[in-house]
C-alpha cells in the first residue's frame, strides 16, 4: 500500500504540529525540559502530592551553583505507628531531575537531612515526602544562581 | 586513588534514651557528574558515590541515594534518636563498587 501524502495533508499536518507545540507550552511548566514530572510520578506512584509538612531551607540566591546548601525537614512524630520513610529532592533545571533520596525510619527521630548540591542555574527545588501509610506531601521553592554548577 | 577517610562529628558522645543525635559527616571525593567534557572534547564517565547509609549498633537508622547533583566532597547532616549503646557507621558506596566506611561511637546512659 502506498501512502500519499498532498500538499493539503502536508498543511494539516504541520498545523496540528504546530498546534500541539502551543498547546503543549500552555500546559507543561517551564521545567518539563528534564525528567522531574517522571521522576516525581515514579516516586509517588501516580497520586498527587499534599501542599505543607515539608520544610525545604535553601537560600533564596546562590552565589555559587557548586555548592548550594539544602535542609529538608519533614513535620512528623516519627514514630512506629507514624513516620516519614522517604524524600525525594528534585531540581528543575539540572540536566537530570533527580538530587537525592532520604530514607528515614522510626530509629532516625527526626525527618530531617541537609547536603549540599549542585544548580545547573536558577531553578525550583522540589522535595516530596512519602509517609508510612503512602500518604505524600511536598514543597517547592526557588534558587537564584548566579554561577551555574554543570562545570560551565 | 587510596580510600579517603571520612570526617565524622556527632553532636554528642553521650546521650540519654531518647535524646535526639546529630551527625555530620564529610568524604572527599569528585562526584563526577558524568556530564563534564575533558579539554579534549572526550566525556568525562561519572563517578559518584551513589549510596550512603549509617548503622547505630548495626542498625539503620538513615540512608541516602546521591544522583549526580550533589556536590562534590558530600556533605551529609542528619540525626538519629538514641536508643542502645553502640558504633555508629557510616558506608558510602562509590559507583565501582568501592565502599568508604567511617565509624564513631554512641553512649546511651
Amino acid at each position: 500500500m502506498t501512502i500519499s501524502i498532498t500538499r493539503r495533508q502536508t498543511l494539516f499536518v504541520g498545523a496540528a504540529a504546530i498546534a500541539a507545540t502551543a498547546l503543549g507550552q500552555s500546559i507543561v511548566p517551564a521545567y518539563a525540559a528534564n525528567n522531574l514530572d517522571e521522576l516525581s510520578k515514579a516516586f509517588t506512584g501516580g497520586a498527587a502530592p499534599v501542599e505543607g509538612k515539608v520544610k525545604l531551607d535553601l537560600p533564596e540566591i546562590a552565589e555559587n551553583g557548586n555548592t548550594v546548601p539544602i535542609t529538608v525537614t519533614v513535620d512528623s512524630p516519627m514514630t512506629d505507628a507514624d513516620y516519614v520513610k522517604e524524600v525525594i529532592v528534585l531540581a528543575d533545571g539540572n540536566p537530570n531531575a533527580g538530587v537525592a533520596t532520604f530514607h528515614f525510619n522510626p530509629a532516625s527521630g527526626v525527618a530531617e537531612a541537609n547536603t549540599r548540591i549542585r544548580l545547573a542555574n536558577t531553578q525550583n527545588i522540589v522535595a516530596i515526602a512519602k509517609t508510612n501509610d503512602g500518604k505524600f506531601y511536598t514543597a517547592k521553592k526557588q534558587v537564584k544562581v548566579t554561577i551555574g554548577g554543570c562545570g560551565g | 586513588m587510596s580510600t579517603p577517610k571520612p570526617r565524622i562529628k556527632l553532636d554528642k558522645k553521650e546521650a540519654k534514651k531518647g535524646d535526639i543525635v546529630e551527625v555530620k559527616a564529610l568524604v572527599s571525593h569528585v562526584m563526577e557528574t558524568g556530564q563534564r567534557k575533558s579539554a579534549d572534547g572526550k566525556v568525562i564517565p561519572r563517578k559518584i558515590l551513589n549510596k550512603f547509609t549509617c548503622t547505630v549498633n548495626g542498625k539503620e537508622v538513615f540512608s541516602a541515594d546521591f544522583e549526580p547533583a550533589v556536590s562534590a566532597n558530600p556533605y551529609i547532616q542528619f540525626k538519629f534518636k538514641a536508643t542502645e549503646s553502640g558504633p555508629v557507621v557510616l558506608t558510602w558506596i562509590d559507583d565501582d563498587g568501592t565502599k568508604i566506611v567511617g565509624e564513631d561511637s554512641i553512649k546511651v546512659l
